[in-house]
């Protein structure tokens, strides 16, 4: 059955990590896996960077032609519409924040059809500046709905510090997560961790940290 | 914080109550979490209608002694130059902030070195020199923004962080300093209203006779002369046994641990000279990094600029051979570990 994922956020929680796991870890099922690159805000760390991860899982990735390049132009050079009618699993990662999510609004008629089989997930960072209260990343989730003219219809907990992330970090942001869930009306769907960690509590799914600077 | 924001962050805790700025891959973050959050604080944030108009605006702002700054990128700071200049010659503090990006003209939007020169040798036109500040990490990002205010205003002068584009993009995790309220007088010179109580102020680079100009020009070097004994400031890492020495700013740096480390591991004496400060470039700190070494390796992202300044500091005595990549590549730690094996 056809099933499409939309990953929203803002920058710098993740989005683009958990999207790389989320499309390896469907991969490994069998199952054939898409994953899109909308980002037209930021001309750094994204989805495009793992094209041979992907290639090698048998990944089909898309980005914009310039993804990477030094045309620095928010231009979508594909057909979105035509490959979220493809079968399969689409994996859509969205640039950051509301401007990120107006690329998304082009499409929302179109996604409208699909109904029960998408599912938009808002990732949420508590120790991101700006979004570090459940009404600040409350906020960013309703900027983002409004910037794309979609609805959200879960949450990913990603908290973390980067490479100083400890087991504590994930265990401390859960209450911050489930309060976010219930202000925003919508399920919690897990607290990703770091598969090097080994942190306590309901609820939680292991991811890789494949974005990482080159010096790590 | 992403670096960009944590710059614009840095800049409103340490009180900068004025910031101008034109949008410009990769810092255009700075100044829309600028715009988000400036006037929450009680500041102005403007995007001027082009980067010459924006630093015309620090500089009429730092003239009433406001803590002022703008920001951008590679081109947009050679179209500042002028107004650099004036700043200068007006004697008023500023931070001016470059996240560089790939040139000449237009160039790239991924990161570069390639404004090395630029800050510390001609941004702009006259006898002057700008404090030059070279974070290599988010954290520092936010350090130097308020030791370059601070700075600025002991020596009334334009202060410049010299980032780049991995900087500017890249998350990592920050600390805020708990800053201490500004305490430099301003009252002798700033042109913010006399109120009929004392001789006007007048702000000026202006000078009609030559000997004028010659003097104020010959006391601002001695201010230079001070600031070259006492700001430089340096990171030396694991030099005290290095036979080589590499030496690298900025991010290049965090590839060049990452190198220092292997090799290290494989039993090759070699650390790492990492100036924080550009200009006055750490000549002192070299010197001492580099006792016991027989060479120096500088790596950069550019095509060699830095290394003019660190064979003049050891005035030639050993001699220091250059990798960089350029136009936005950025080097990987085997290629540095590659450079420093053949050696």
């Amino acid at each position: 059955m056809k099933k499409i994922t939309i990953v929203t956020g803002h920058y710098g929680t993740g989005k683009t990590n958990y999207s790389v796991n989320l499309a390896l870890e469907a991969a490994r099922t069998g199952e054939p896996v898409t994953i899109v690159d909308l980002d037209i805000v930021n001309p750094y760390f994204r989805t495009a960077d793992f094209g041979s991860l992907f290639a090698e899982h048998g990944v089909t990735m898309i980005t914009p032609d310039y993804a990477n390049s030094n045309v620095d132009i928010p231009v979508l050079n594909f057909d979105l519409e035509r490959i979220a009618s493809d079968p399969g699993y689409l994996i859509v990662d969205v640039g950051g924040d509301d401007a990120g999510a107006t690329a998304l609004g082009r499409y929302a008629e179109a996604f409208a059809q699909y109904g029960e089989q998408l599912d938009m997930l808002y990732v949420i960072n508590c120790y991101r500046y700006l979004t570090s209260t459940p009404q600040e990343a409350l906020e960013m989730l309703y900027e983002i709905e409004q910037a794309s003219h979609m609805k959200h219809t879960g949450i990913v907990n990603n908290s973390n510090l980067g490479s100083e992330t400890t087991a504590a970090h994930i265990e401390s942001s859960l209450p911050f997560a489930r309060e976010l869930a219930r202000q925003a009306g919508l399920p919690l769907l897990y607290t990703t961790y770091d598969d090097r960690l080994s942190p306590s509590g309901v609820g939680l799914h292991p991811v890789h940290v494949h974005v990482r600077p080159i010096w790590d | 914080m992403k670096g960009n924001e944590a710059l614009a962050e840095a800049a409103i805790r340490a009180g900068c109550k004025c910031f101008f700025g034109y949008p410009i891959t990769p810092q255009t973050e700075l100044s829309a979490y600028m715009a988000k959050r400036m006037h929450k604080e009680g500041g102005v944030f403007l995007q001027a209608e082009s980067e010459i108009a924006a630093i015309n605006m620090v500089l009429g702002a730092a003239s009433t002694g406001v803590r002022a700054m703008t920001s951008s990128s590679s081109p947009g700071i050679s179209l500042k130059s002028e107004g650099i200049s004036y700043i200068a010659g007006s004697d008023v503090p500023a931070v001016i902030i470059n996240v560089q990006r790939g040139g000449p003209g237009l160039g790239g939007i991924q990161p570069s070195q390639a404004d090395y020169w630029q800050a510390t040798k001609a941004l702009g036109h006259g006898d002057f020199q700008l404090l030059v500040y070279a974070p290599c990490s988010v954290q520092e990002m936010v350090d130097m923004v308020v030791k370059a205010f601070d700075t600025a205003d002991k020596y009334r002068m334009p202060a410049m962080i010299l980032a780049d584009g991995l900087l500017g993009q890249m998350m990592e995790p920050v600390q805020f300093p708990e800053i201490k309220a500004n305490s430099i007088d301003k009252s002798s010179w700033a042109a913010n209203g006399h109120g009929n109580k004392r001789e006007h102020h007048i702000i000026n680079s202006l000078y009609i006779n030559a000997t004028d100009l010659e003097e104020q020009v010959i006391e601002r070097y001695k201010r230079y002369d001070i600031i070259k004994e006492t700001e430089t400031d340096a990171e030396l890492y694991l030099t005290e046994d290095a036979d080589i020495v590499v030496c690298a700013y900025g991010a290049t740096a965090r590839v060049v641990k990452s190198a220092v480390n292997t090799a290290r591991a494989e039993g090759v004496k070699v650390g790492m000279f990492r100036p924080k400060t550009l200009w006055p470039f750490p000549v002192k700190e070299l010197n001492q990094a580099s006792q016991k070494a027989s060479k120096l390796l500088c790596v950069e992202m550019s095509m060699g600029q830095m290394i003019d300044d660190v064979k003049l500091a050891i005035n030639c005595s050993k001699p220091v051979s250059f990798f960089g990549r350029t136009g936005g590549v950025i080097p990987t730690p085997d290629e540095v570990l590659e450079q420093i094996k053949s050696l």
